[in-house]
């Protein structure tokens, strides 16, 4: 192609798209380290326009291509910054991890791994935060961390978050990035869908609002439970969301799988989700939607 | 998927060779007109025990085989030797009826219930009509809208779990299955009525959660329940279906370990030789554990009914405080 002539010759790298087992995720302690040691002009290739986008550029969009749009996979701690107000953020529930209840094969020396590349020590991080001012309780996942799997420590982590928000009357937010459920837990990983949906019913008795924002990817057990229970479901472009993988579907079924198959654009066309909203703007727009909900009963009754 | 005809446990076979032994024993003492009573009687009781030390030390993978038997009980059967009066009612309201999943009015002793289950085909055909049990998305949405009609009216519901897995398929996805998925989750998870789940077969993950958020759960002693399938599991450990007899060990997915967890309340004993071989017996084993539990909720009030519900789910996880 022709663009390809006038591809810059600078040093350049690709963000990839983390697998379960891939090492550093973005936004976390272990990338600030390692950014320190890379030069300065950095250029990053987009991974859907192959376009080159500096660094700093990249940065400033929200790791949003500002070529093609194209949303790169962001870790919870560069979520977080991106979106509540500054120095708002208040961690909870950190202290729970997970164990390995089923002494499944190399379960340990995974967590050990995934704890150790990527600064976190769970697939999710809880709190309660403020954006524009508006407090509200916040739960964001991390793909890089065994892929986002859902496992007793997350589902207790949400669980504690659900019921600290019932107890506190704050809305709640989630940012759903997960393969599904945490397969090396067993069938303690498949009740986090019971007990994270439970929670997530009670909110409902104190009319607290539950806002679910499903970014790629979100599937198997984590859509299949409080990820797509969302009085509103929100999705950023482009994300992977499904609850059976499409290797699956054709295994099982040998269809053909429609382009855009599973993600954002997708489900909103078959009903599931409310809207899609671009990474630039979902601060605000999770605000507009916060304030909608702000009330007082004191005031109604 | 297998069929009835051919479905053979392989762990059976050194019993199914004493059978065949006592058979030509039988034959050739009728031909010969000679009394080889004794020396059958001999082998029977050799089978026999044969038949207890195979059935008290099964794999977890064993257990596997037993519990996708094509001969095994399916809801439509438990119905006929479990309730009377049985009135099917169809359909979703938005979509079509789903047949892999049956649902609708009997009585249980004299009590009004709702039952809900997975219904696997019996042979070929009915398999492929009933999309061998697994259910689209608006099998799990009439699920949900029978299980409110119950809450309407005060009826107790009662679910049976036997599924591979909700369907994984192009238009499964397109109407939103994991939606369907943990929509029934959360509203059998609230519901105002006493909820009891018996997991008779397969409990394939996210399908069989659906109608799995009980006030109890029973399951039969050989049926399973996981996260994932052993073969889905053995595909990621260890890139390869076939070791799918390790993945059931390493998933701890018995009805035993399941007790251990507390994810289930009671494991339902059955025949020797799995429920295929007397499922009267396995039913009347069913009725009584399902009268006794049905009885203890009934008795609770509603708040305390619910609150135990939350707090049973609720404790479920294992995790460290650091
Ligand atoms: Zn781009």
């Amino acid at each position: 192609m022709l663009k390809d002539l006038f591809r810059p010759k600078q040093k350049y790298v690709t963000i990839r798209q983390r697998e379960e087992d891939s090492g550093v995720t973005p936004g976390t302690p272990a990338e600030q380290l390692e950014k320190k040691e890379l030069p300065d002009g950095l250029w990053i290739k987009c991974n859907q326009c192959n376009q080159m986008i500096y660094h700093k550029d990249l940065e400033k969009s929200l790791k949003v291509c500002p070529k093609c749009q194209y949303h790169f996979r962001i870790g919870a701690w560069e979520r977080i910054g991106y979106l509540v107000d500054p120095g708002t953020f208040k961690e909870l529930f950190a202290n729970i991890c997970s164990c390995d209840p089923l002494e499944f094969p190399d379960y340990q020396v995974k967590l050990n791994k995934f704890k150790k590349a990527t600064g976190l020590n769970e697939g999710v991080v809880t709190g309660t935060a403020q954006i524009e001012g508006i407090p509200l309780a916040l739960g964001v996942m991390d793909f890089g961390f065994v892929g986002g799997s859902m496992g007793s420590a997350i589902g207790e982590r949400l669980v504690r978050l659900f019921e600290y928000a019932y107890q506190e009357d704050l809305p709640v937010v989630t940012f759903a990035a997960s393969g599904g459920a945490r397969m090396q837990e067993g069938i303690l990983s498949l009740m986090q869908m019971a007990t994270t949906c439970q929670a997530i019913n009670r909110l409902a008795e104190k009319a607290i609002l539950f806002i679910s924002v499903l970014t790629d990817p979100t599937t198997g057990g984590v859509f299949a439970s409080f990820a797509s229970q969302g009085d509103i479901n929100i999705a950023e472009p482009g994300a992977l969301i499904g609850f059976a993988g499409a290797r699956v579907i054709q295994q099982t079924t040998h269809q053909t799988l429609p382009p855009g198959f599973q993600r954002s654009e997708f489900l909103l066309e078959h009903g599931i989700i409310d809207l899609i909203v671009n990474r630039k703007e979902l601060r605000s727009t999770l605000a507009r939607l916060l304030r909608f909900h702000q009330r007082r009963k004191r005031e109604i009754s | 998927m297998a069929n009835g005809s051919n479905y053979s446990l392989d762990f059976e076979k050194p019993l199914k060779e004493l059978e065949k032994r006592i058979e030509e024993i039988r034959i050739f003492a009728e031909e010969k007109q000679i009394d080889m009573s004794e020396e059958i009687r001999r082998i029977e009781e050799k089978a026999k025990n044969l038949r207890e030390e195979i059935y008290r030390n099964l794999t977890p993978w064993q257990k596997v085989q037993i519990a996708r038997h094509p001969k095994r009980p399916t809801f439509l059967e438990y119905i006929d030797l479990i309730f009377t009066a049985f009135v099917e009612l169809h359909g979703d309201r938005l979509f079509r009826d789903d047949p892999a999943l049956v649902g609708g009015l009997a009585y249980f002793d004299e009590i009004p219930v709702t039952i809900i289950g997975q219904q696997k085909g019996r042979d070929t055909k009915e398999n492929i009509y009933r999309n061998f049990g697994m259910p689209h998305p608006e099998g799990y949405r009439k699920a949900v809208r029978l299980m409110k009609q119950a809450e309407k009216f005060g009826r107790p519901v009662i679910t049976f779990v036997d599924v591979a897995g909700a369907f994984p398929g192009k238009e499964a996805e397109e109407r939103g299955q994991g939606e369907a998925v943990a929509k029934a989750i959360m509203e059998m998870a609230a519901l105002t009525v006493p909820t009891v789940v018996v997991v008779t077969g397969e409990g394939g993950s996210g399908g069989a959660l659906a109608i799995g958020t009980g006030d109890r759960v029973l399951m039969l002693e050989h049926a399973y329940y996981s996260v994932i399938s052993p073969e889905g599991c053995a595909s990621i450990l260890w890139k390869d279906a076939a070791e799918a007899p390790r993945a059931a060990e390493v998933l701890h997915l018995t009805a035993k370990d399941l007790l251990g967890f507390k994810v289930i309340d009671e494991i339902i004993p059955e025949p020797l030789g799995g429920a295929h071989t007397n499922p009267e017996q396995t039913a009347t084993a069913i009725k009584e554990a399902l009268r006794r539990n049905l009885r203890e909720l009934m008795a609770l009030d509603l708040k305390e009914l619910l609150a135990r519900r939350y707090q049973k789910f609720r404790a479920i996880g294992r995790y460290i405080e650091e």
